[in-house]
């Protein structure tokens, strides 16, 4: 055995790209001292790159927001890559997303610009090896928390990430989702997306009548998107001017600031606020935001909980086994 | 007191929407019994100034049966005489403030609109226990109130880039830390060489909602011995 063999498998970051992050499921029972969850923005894609891998569900990934990322593998493993199609490539042949895929050592790894969507995930075999921050190593770069440094930095070139050493079940693949997502769970990411929501009439809500008008008219994906939100842009709905005492937010929230934008929550929220809520967009349906680009036409069809509970508790059941 | 179901798995239950000590002690109540009772449940418990917001996992137990168990809950709670102010306290937080011109930015404005001198301000801020009404914002940002009158002035109309790490900050009747530099409108009267969050410790932060808040005026030399900086 030489000493080459003894040093832990590392993925060389070459290029980052425009923010590639590290991400476990998210950070959870934190929110009460102000830390929010975080974790993949697209939870669908995610899960389904440890999926592959047969990975515990938690199992650290690289989220590549638009590509220009580019990592060399020291050694052989087994990688997943779902979610955006950013023209991955490996050793300059394309790669298909939605697959897994062999890995040899020196194997470099590139993904290009956005085709289709936003984030894409870089899941590997056993997960990336990382120190967990108050039992998470999901990376909150506003918090200073989490990732491979534990100060929330999003990754850099020159950056190495250790991952278990293969063996022959990750090189050969096993299992019915060995290599590929079956095509009915591979999203199409299209430019006209319809979003279900559960409407919110209590006093922290807003009044059916602002609800009606929210349902009726489509919105566009603005400019201001990030990790803790994303703005949506339509005919302003008119704002009783109330605002109401601040409260916990969750992901998925619909807010109604002054201007009459609503604003959807995403994983990176602040942990409580203050503007009355629209309503929650279903949890399945975060995934599907998320991977929306500027200009993206949005509607909003009111559901009830009762019809989201049961295909959620089967999803989770799956994915999150 | 009302539990509204807001998403798959997240409910929030609403107080008479209002600031007050009142409330607050409800809220504190209510949000001790959810601990002994509904733990294995509850993933995320966010309380609030007049709301507790909860989620929880679904793969334990349905959102029907969520709210159910929580409704049980709240009763007891509303049933409890109404007269009971007796507050589940939690813990008393004693905080070294060094109320220094260099550190209090925003001072030397305040005595223009409060009419106050500089110690009045400073002996009216760090002569009252705050209590924590809500945290968020930021970690460890946490809101204490309730700050006496004369010196309760509005926020900043132009806030700052950055407000050091520490500052202490008063924003109408509420007064808070900043726990890192950020940026932020609150009128800055003093600084604490407190580190108030350490991720590698858990909790990551000692302040909780119901917690008592206590300020100690320090000297610039005891700022700086307990590693102040400027």
């Amino acid at each position: 055995m030489s000493l080459d063999d003894l040093l832990p498998p590392t993925l060389q970051i070459v290029k980052p790209g425009v923010i590639s992050l590290l991400q476990d499921y998210g950070r959870y029972g934190m929110q009460h001292y102000g830390i929010t969850n975080s974790g993949p923005m697209d939870e669908h894609a995610y899960l389904w790159a440890n999926r592959l891998l047969q990975n515990n569900f938690n199992a650290p990934q690289i989220e590549i927001c638009l590509g220009g990322f580019e990592a060399r593998f020291t050694k052989p493993t087994r990688i997943a890559i779902c979610g955006a199609h950013l023209h991955p490539t490996l050793n300059h042949k394309p790669l298909k997303t939605w697959h897994s895929y062999a890995i040899k050592a020196g194997d470099v790894l590139r993904f290009g610009g956005a085709h289709h969507g936003l984030y894409a995930y870089l899941a590997i075999a056993g997960g990336f090896d990382v120190k967990p921050q108050l039992s998470s190593c999901s990376t909150v770069m506003r918090e200073y928390l989490g990732g491979i440094h534990q100060n929330g930095e999003k990754l850099v070139a020159g950056d190495s990430l250790d991952y278990p050493h293969y063996n022959e079940r990750h090189i050969k693949g096993t299992g019915p989702f060995s290599t590929v997502v079956p095509e009915a769970y591979i999203p199409s990411y299209p430019d006209k997306i319809s979003i279900r929501f559960i409407p919110n009439y209590s006093e922290n809500g807003c009044g059916e009548a602002i609800l009606n008008k929210f349902t009726q008219q489509s919105y566009r994906v603005s400019n201001e998107i990030n990790r803790m939100g994303y703005r949506l842009k339509g005919e302003a709905l008119p704002h009783d001017g109330k605002s109401i005492i601040s409260q916990g937010i969750s992901t998925g929230f619909i807010q109604l600031p002054k201007d009459g934008q609503p604003i959807v929550l995403m994983k990176d929220r602040q942990t409580i606020g203050g503007y009355p809520l629209l309503g929650c967009v279903a949890h399945l349906d975060v995934a599907k935001l998320s991977q929306s680009k500027p200009g993206v036409e949005v509607e909003f069809v009111k559901v009830g909980i009762a019809d989201l509970e049961g295909e959620l508790g089967e999803y989770s059941g799956f994915l999150l086994s | 007191m009302k539990v509204v179901s807001v998403s798959e798995n997240t409910v929030v239950v609403l107080f008479e929407q209002k600031i007050s000590q009142q409330v607050a002690a409800q809220v504190l109540k209510l949000k001790q019994l959810i601990d002994a009772e509904l733990a294995d449940y509850v993933i995320d418990i966010v309380p609030s100034y007049a709301s507790i917001h909860l989620s929880f996992n679904l793969r334990k137990i349905n959102h029907q049966g969520f709210v159910d168990k929580l409704e049980t809950i709240t009763d007891i709670v509303l049933n409890a005489a109404e007269d009971d102010t007796h507050d589940g306290q939690q813990k008393l937080i004693e905080i070294p403030v060094y109320y220094g011109e260099e550190v209090g930015l925003d001072l030397h404005e305040m005595t223009e609109s409060t009419g106050l001198s500089i110690e009045q301000i400073i002996q009216m801020h760090h002569q009252k226990t705050y209590r924590v009404f809500a945290l968020g914002f930021s970690p460890g940002f946490a809101f204490l109130g309730s700050v006496d009158q004369p010196i309760a002035v509005p926020r900043k109309e132009t806030p700052r880039l950055s407000v050091p790490k520490g500052s202490l900050g008063i924003a109408g009747e509420q007064t808070a830390i900043y726990p890192f530099d950020s940026p932020g409108g609150w009128n800055i009267i003093g600084r604490t060489p407190m580190n108030l969050v350490d991720y590698n410790q858990h909790p990551p932060c000692e302040f909780e909602v119901g917690d008592s808040i206590k300020f100690n005026p320090i000297s610039k030399q005891a700022y700086l011995d307990l590693g102040g900086e400027f």
